[in-house]
């Protein structure tokens, strides 16, 4: 079953996801990854507070194009989201964050933070370049591009039927960590061969 | 600088981007056809198989990172190097207006990006001499994601129970392959490189990356060897982008050198399954481009 959801999104729709649903995200995300959540803890700053309560982070650094004034993105794939582990929670609590988009999961602190403020993982196809990027309507703003450059940047954008998998939910559930030590269990076996 | 070698250099760049390896692609769809329909390997594989199409029809980058550029030229003596590595800068500038290329070379110690894909050893470029008449251009676009999963052993590994033999490197190649689940995109392709000092591992196991899946190695005790690791670390049932499922990784390539007797590395090159690779032929004047 697939739930399609317009992004700000409530605690109550947030709340009913589980583990394992599909999703189709609209409405505005902003892309952020390392320098931008490095910054987003370390000067909290005041321009990202209403893009992202109750809205959606995505890990993101895209292949973008400029016509004119207008931006677009060409290809636009989720980044791994572990090296934003140290910073994830802090930044779902400070801004009100519900959903944060990436790939290959995140760690026990967001986890916890999901489970406390009402958030989840949304897993993107990695490198899945081209097919992402067509949910991407519009780029409404960028911000840092001048000093971050354009993977880093923070990127405002409008999204259509964007497609994820819930794998990390505010129940404490991470699909993740099951595969993860499903697999140590097989590969512990394997080493004693 | 010749201009119409930089044409020819932005067309590899192009395809290289755009345009996987049919032996990848047919690697994904054996992998999408041993799922069961609905499943959650079958969706991403289809997924996946769906954006390869896109990609390719539309000419633009299977996936936002375009990685690293990875060049290895082999040309003919008395070449000259300087003038192609600057026809190769240029191409990979020429290529990032384009927009096949992500800018993607950040200066270490300001952070700034170059927005060129140019910069301090960016692309990379390694020089070959041989006696053929032909120049052989081989690229590979290396993404980050599946660079930082990359790893190195120095054997004997106690945590492991790794010793200083092949049944020691398999523990290396399945530990670093569980440790890469999530991170880069599976299922990826293992390059394995035994022996040599630590840049020279690294570089025989990246070097393996250019064979082609299903391609049996030369060596057949190797050979039984990489389809041993290949069974092994299938059956992790880690899957594509780690979500769990049958195909882990679509082959495994080994590749061995002397080394120090006091030494003894394992390294394990990790590319996602966006293996982005193309070669281009020049000869007589005339241009071929290749898988």
């Amino acid at each position: 079953m697939t739930t399609r959801l317009n992004i700000p999104i409530s605690e109550e729709e947030i709340r009913a996801l589980k583990c394992g649903d599909s999703v189709l995200l609209s409405g505005i995300m902003v892309t952020a990854r390392d320098a931008g959540h490095k910054l987003m803890v370390e000067e909290k700053p005041d321009f990202l507070n209403d893009l992202l309560k109750e809205g959606v982070i995505y890990h993101c650094g895209p292949v973008v194009k400029k016509e004119g004034d207008e931006w677009s993105f060409v290809a636009a794939g989720p980044t791994t989201s572990i090296r934003e582990e140290p910073y994830q929670a802090k930044v779902i609590e400070q801004y009100g964050v519900r959903g944060v988009i990436g790939k290959g999961g995140m760690g026990g602190k967001t986890l916890e933070a999901c489970r406390k403020l009402g958030a989840v993982y949304f897993h993107a196809v990695g490198g899945c370049g081209t097919l992402v990027g067509q949910s991407v309507k519009k780029v409404e703003a960028v911000h840092k591009l001048e000093e971050f450059g354009t993977p880093e940047a923070f990127w405002v954008i409008r999204v259509e039927d964007f497609p994820a998998v819930v794998t990390m939910d505010s129940h404490g559930e991470s699909l993740h960590d099951r595969i993860e030590s499903d697999s140590k269990a097989k590969l512990e076996a394997l080493l004693k061969q | 600088m010749d201009e119409k070698l930089v044409n020819q250099l932005v067309e590899l760049i192009k395809r290289s981007s755009t345009d996987l390896p049919p032996d990848v692609v047919d690697a994904i769809r054996h992998a999408r056809e041993i799922e069961s329909d609905g499943s959650m390997p079958a969706t991403t594989f289809d997924a996946i198989l769906k954006n390869i199409d896109m990609a390719r029809d539309a000419a633009t980058p299977i996936c936002q990172d375009t990685g690293s550029l990875i060049f290895y030229v082999y040309h003919p003596l008395g070449m000259d190097v300087i003038d192609f590595r600057s026809s190769i800068e240029a191409a990979a500038e020429a290529a990032t207006k384009k927009v096949y290329l992500r800018p993607n070379a950040v200066d270490s110690v300001t952070g700034k990006n170059s927005g060129t894909n140019v910069g301090i050893n960016a692309p990379y470029v390694s020089f070959k001499a041989w006696e053929k008449d032909e120049i052989v251009v081989k690229l590979m676009n290396k993404g980050g994601g599946s660079e930082n999963v990359s790893a190195q052993y120095k054997l004997p590994d106690s945590a492991l129970g790794a010793g200083r033999d092949l049944a020691g490197v398999r523990k290396c190649v399945l530990d670093a392959v569980w440790q890469a689940q999530g991170k880069g995109c599976g299922p990826g392709i293992v390059g394995v490189g035994i022996g040599g000092d630590r840049t020279t591992s690294f570089i025989l196991a990246k070097e393996q990356l250019f064979r082609k899946i299903d391609s049996t190695n030369g060596d057949a005790a190797m050979a039984e060897f990489e389809d041993r690791l290949h069974e092994d670390l299938n059956s992790l049932g880690i899957g594509p982008m780690g979500f769990g499922g049958k195909t882990t990784v679509m082959d495994v390539f080994v590749g061995s050198q002397h080394r120090h007797p006091a030494t003894f590395y394992v390294s394990i090159s990790y590319i996602c399954w966006a293996c982005r690779r193309k070669a281009m032929t020049l000869k007589n004047g005339e241009v071929h481009y290749d898988d």
